[in-house]
C-alpha cells in the first residue's frame, strides 16, 4: 500500500466546522464516531459507578449501604447500562464508524445520514434509560425475565423502550456497515486484502441485523403483556415463560459476540502493528469471525440448562457450545504465532492486547465448564457465572475498547498521550481486575449465588478481596480516561503514523481532513505488509 | 470472485458519478458521497430482512403454541370470519398490484398515472384497515379482547390464540399505516420530481416495503383464518 500524499492545508475534520450545531447535524463518519465516543464514555463511567456501589454493598455480610430492593435495582441498571449502552455499541459505533471507511479506502459510510440517525437513536435510548433511573429504576435484572418483568411494580416500560430503541440503533449501524463493505471498497481492496478489524466488524454487523429484531419484538411482547394482559408468556393464561427465555437468548447470546468480535478485530490490528508482522493465518482469522457469528447464533439455550429443557436439546446445545470455542481458539493461537519472531515493541495498546489474551482465555476456559451439562448444574446462577462473563466481556470487549482508544487516539485527535501514565493505568486495571473477579470464581464454586445482596460469613474473604480489587481497578480506569482527557487538551502533537502501522488510516494525516482521501487509493497488496528494512518509526517521547 | 466484486464496484462508482452529475443541484443528496443504486437496494433488502425476522419470531411463537394447543387453536380459528379475511386478502393483493403498476408507470415517465395508482393503493390500504377495525370491534363486542373476563373463561389455548391474533394482526396493521405514510411521502417526491425515472429508488423501495406488508398478510391469513 503506497502512502498517498494528501493536502495538509485542508482543515482536519475536527476543525472543519465550528459550533455545536455543526456537530449535531454532521454526517461525517469521523465526527459521528466522536459523538459516540463522548456519549458512550459518559454512560460507561455511570455504569462503573453503579458497579462500585454493588461491590461496596458486598463488602461485608448484612446490609451495608442499600436495601435488598435497592440492590436489585442497582444490579439491573448496572447491567442495562453496561450491556446496551457501553459494550454492545462500544467498539463498532466508535471505532467502527471512525475507521471502517478509512481502512477500506472510502470517504464515508454508505448511508451517512442514516449513520447520524443511529446516533440519535442511541441517545434516545440512553435518555429512556436515564429517565428510568430518575423515577426509581427497575428490579428485574437486565434479562427482563418473565414473570419478574410482567409482575414487578417498578416501571419496566422505560428500560424496555430503551433497549428497543438501542436495538434499532444497532441494526441500522450494522446495515450501514454491510452496505459499505460490499460497495465502497477502494479499487484493488479485495475481500482478503481487508484489515481484520473490518472483517470482524462485517461479521458483527450480520449478527446485529439477524439477532436484534428477535429481541426487539420479544421486548414488545413483554410490554403488551403488562399493559394489555395479552398472556403470551403468562402460564395463568396458557403462555409459556420458558419461551420468553428462548427468544431472549436467541438475541442475547449472539449479542455477546457483538461485544467481543470487534474487540478481537482490534487485537489483530494491534498485534500486527506492534509485532511488525503479517497476522499469522490471516484467512483463518478472517473466516473464524464469520464462524463465530454463525455458530454463535446456535448456542443460546446453554443459558437455560437448568430450566427444564428436553435432554436431547441440552446435549445438542452443549455440543454446539463446545464447537463455538474452536474459532475463538483459532484466533488466540494465530495471535500468539504472530508474535513468534516478531519485532515486538511494548507500547500501551500492545499491553492491552496481551491483557485481552490472558483474561479472555480465562473467561473462555471457564465458559467450557458451564457449557458442560454436569458442571453447569452446580455452577448455574452462582458468582462463578458473574466472574466468567466479566472476564469475557470486560476482560474482552472492555479491555479492547481501551486498547482501541490508546491505539487510535493519536489518529483521532492528532495528539499523543503520556505513555508512563498509560502503562501505570493499565497495570492498575489489570491487577485490580483479577483481584476483583478471580475470587468470585472461588466463591461461586463454593456455592455463592449470584444477584444476592447478602451472604454467609464464610464468603467474606472472597467478597472483601473482590471489593478491594474494584477500588484498584476503578483507579486504573480513571487514570486511563484522565490521561486521554489530559492529552486531548495538552498532548504533544502526534505524527501521522506514530506506531508504524501499515493499514490505510496510517497513511493519512492525524487528525484526518474531512475528506480523508482526496484521491481514492489503489490497493496493491495485503493490509499487513511492512517495509523490509525494519527502521521503525521515530521514537515517540513522552511530553 | 473478489476481482469481480471490485470490478463491479468500479463500474458502479463511475455510474454513480454520472448520476450525481446529472442531478448536480440535488440538495437532498449528501455532497461527496457516491450515489450507488445497488447499495441502496442492499440496504433496503437488509432492512426488509429485519422485518421478516421481527414477524418470524412471532411465527415461531405461533408454531410453538399451535403444537401445544392444537384443537383450541382450531376452535379459535373457527370463530374468525373467513369471508372477511378473504376480502381483506384480495384487497391487499390488489393493492400490491397497483403499487407495482405505479412503479412501472414512473419508469415510463408517466408521472400522473404513477401518482394516481399510488392514490388507489392508499384507498385499498384504508379499506383494509376499515374492514380490520370492524372485525376487531366485532370481537370486542363479544367480549373477546386481551385480558377480558370472557377470554379467561375460555380454554387457555384459545386465550393464547386470540392473544397472538391481536398481536400479529395489530402489528401488521401498524405496518399498513406506516406503509400509507411512506406511499404519501413517495407521492410527494414523485410530484416534486425528486423521484424521477432516472432515480426511482425511493418509489421502488416503498414498493418493496408494501409488498412485504402484503406478503406477511398472506401468511397471517391461512394461519389464523383457515386452520379450523
Amino acid at each position: 500500500m503506497e502512502p498517498k500524499p494528501i493536502d495538509n492545508a485542508a482543515p482536519d475534520y475536527i476543525h472543519a466546522e465550528k459550533g455545536l450545531r455543526s456537530w449535531l447535524t454532521t454526517t461525517d463518519h469521523k465526527r459521528i464516531g466522536l459523538l459516540y465516543l463522548g456519549s458512550i464514555l459518559v454512560f460507561f463511567l455511570f455504569a462503573v459507578g453503579l458497579g462500585l456501589l454493588i461491590r461496596l454493598e458486598l463488602f461485608a455480610p448484612g446490609e451495608q449501604i442499600m436495601t435488598n430492593d435497592g440492590y436489585n435495582r442497582v444490579i439491573t441498571l448496572h447491567g442495562i447500562a453496561m450491556i446496551f449502552l457501553f459494550i454492545i455499541p462500544g467498539i463498532p459505533a466508535v471505532f467502527g464508524n471512525f475507521l471502517l471507511p478509512i481502512q477500506i479506502g472510502a470517504n464515508d459510510v454508505m448511508f451517512p445520514r442514516l449513520n447520524l440517525m443511529s446516533w440519535y437513536f442511541y441517545i434516545g435510548g440512553g435518555i429512556f434509560a436515564l429517565c428510568s433511573v430518575i423515577i426509581g429504576g427497575v428490579d428485574t435484572g437486565w434479562t427482563f425475565y418473565i414473570p419478574y418483568s410482567s409482575d414487578t411494580s417498578t416501571n419496566v416500560f422505560l428500560p424496555i423502550m430503551a433497549a428497543f430503541i438501542l436495538g434499532w440503533s444497532s441494526i441500522l449501524t450494522g446495515l450501514n456497515f454491510i452496505a459499505t463493505v460490499h460497495r465502497m471498497r477502494a479499487p484493488g481492496m479485495k475481500w482478503f486484502r481487508m484489515p481484520l478489524f473490518v472483517w470482524s466488524l462485517y461479521a458483527t454487523a450480520w449478527i446485529q441485523i439477524l439477532a436484534t429484531p428477535v429481541v426487539g419484538i420479544t421486548l414488545i411482547l413483554i410490554l403488551l403483556e403488562r399493559m394489555l394482559g395479552i398472556g403470551i408468556f403468562d402460564p395463568g393464561q396458557g403462555g409459556d415463560p420458558i419461551l420468553f427465555q428462548h427468544l431472549f437468548w436467541i438475541y442475547s447470546h449472539p449479542a455477546v459476540y457483538i461485544m467481543v468480535l470487534p474487540a478481537m478485530g482490534v487485537v489483530s490490528e494491534v498485534i500486527s502493528v506492534f509485532c511488525r508482522k503479517v497476522i499469522f493465518g490471516y484467512k483463518f482469522v478472517a473466516y473464524s469471525s464469520l464462524a463465530i457469528a454463525g455458530i454463535g447464533s446456535l448456542v443460546w439455550a446453554h443459558h437455560m440448562f437448568t430450566s427444564g429443557m428436553a435432554d436431547v436439546a441440552r446435549v445438542v446445545f452443549s455440543l454446539l457450545t463446545f464447537i463455538v470455542a474452536i474459532p475463538s481458539a483459532v484466533k488466540v493461537f494465530n495471535w500468539l504465532a504472530t508474535m513468534y519472531k516478531g519485532s515486538i515493541r511494548v507500547e500501551p495498546p500492545f499491553l492491552f492486547a496481551l491483557a485481552f489474551i490472558f483474561l479472555f482465555s480465562i473467561g473462555g476456559f471457564t465458559g467450557l465448564l458451564q457449557g458442560a451439562l454436569s458442571t453447569d448444574i452446580h455452577l448455574h446462577d452462582t458468582a462463578f457465572i458473574v466472574a466468567h462473563f466479566h472476564y469475557t466481556m470486560l476482560g474482552g470487549g472492555g479491555v479492547m475498547f481501551f486498547a482501541a482508544m490508546y491505539h487510535w487516539f493519536p489518529k483521532m485527535f492528532g495528539r499523543m498521550y503520556n505513555k508512563k501514565v498509560a502503562v501505570t493505568g493499565w497495570a492498575l486495571f489489570f491487577v485490580g481486575f483479577n483481584c476483583l473477579y478471580f475470587p468470585l470464581f472461588l466463591a461461586g464454586l463454593f456455592g455463592m449465588p449470584r444477584r444476592y445482596a447478602d451472604y454467609l460469613p464464610e464468603y467474606t474473604v472472597y467478597h472483601r478481596t473482590s471489593t478491594i480489587g474494584s477500588w484498584i481497578m476503578v483507579t486504573g480506569i480513571l487514570l486511563l480516561v484522565g490521561n486521554l482527557l489530559h492529552a486531548f487538551f495538552k498532548g504533544r502533537k502526534a505524527e501521522a503514523n506514530p506506531w508504524g502501522g501499515s493499514t490505510l488510516e496510517w497513511t493519512i494525516a492525524s487528525p484526518p481532513p474531512t475528506h480523508q482521501f482526496a484521491e481514492i487509493p489503489e490497493i496493491t497488496g495485503g493490509p499487513y505488509e511492512y517495509p523490509d528494512e525494519v527502521e521503525g518509526p521515530d521514537e515517540v517521547k513522552d511530553e | 470472485m473478489s476481482d469481480k466484486g471490485t470490478a463491479r464496484n468500479d463500474a458502479s462508482r463511475a455510474e454513480g458519478a454520472d448520476a450525481s452529475s446529472a442531478t448536480g443541484a440535488d440538495s437532498h443528496h449528501v455532497p461527496g458521497v457516491v450515489y450507488d443504486p445497488v447499495a441502496v437496494k442492499i440496504g433496503m433488502w437488509l432492512f426488509l430482512f429485519t422485518e421478516l425476522l421481527l414477524f418470524g419470531t412471532l411465527f415461531i411463537v405461533y408454531g410453538v403454541y399451535l403444537h401445544d394447543f392444537n384443537w383450541q387453536f382450531r376452535l379459535g380459528s373457527a370463530a374468525l370470519s373467513i369471508p372477511i379475511g378473504t376480502v381483506n386478502t384480495v384487497i391487499l393483493l390488489t393493492s400490491s398490484l397497483t403499487m407495482a403498476l405505479s412503479i412501472a408507470a414512473l419508469q415510463r415517465a408517466d408521472k400522473k398515472r404513477s401518482i394516481g395508482l399510488m392514490w388507489i393503493t392508499i384507498l385499498f390500504a384504508l379499506a383494509f384497515l376499515v374492514i380490520k377495525s370492524f372485525e376487531w370491534a366485532g370481537k370486542f363486542e363479544h367480549g373477546v379482547y386481551p385480558g377480558s373476563d370472557h377470554l379467561l373463561e375460555l380454554t387457555k389455548g384459545e386465550n393464547v390464540f386470540y392473544g397472538l391474533y391481536f398481536t400479529m394482526t395489530g402489528l401488521h396493521a401498524l405496518h399498513v399505516i406506516i406503509g400509507i405514510g411512506l406511499i404519501l411521502f413517495a407521492m410527494k417526491r414523485v410530484a416534486g420530481e425528486r423521484t424521477t425515472p432516472e432515480r426511482p429508488l425511493l418509489l421502488e423501495n416503498t414498493g418493496l416495503y408494501w409488498h412485504l406488508v402484503d406478503l406477511i398478510w398472506i401468511f397471517l391469513f391461512p394461519l389464523f383464518y383457515l386452520i379450523s
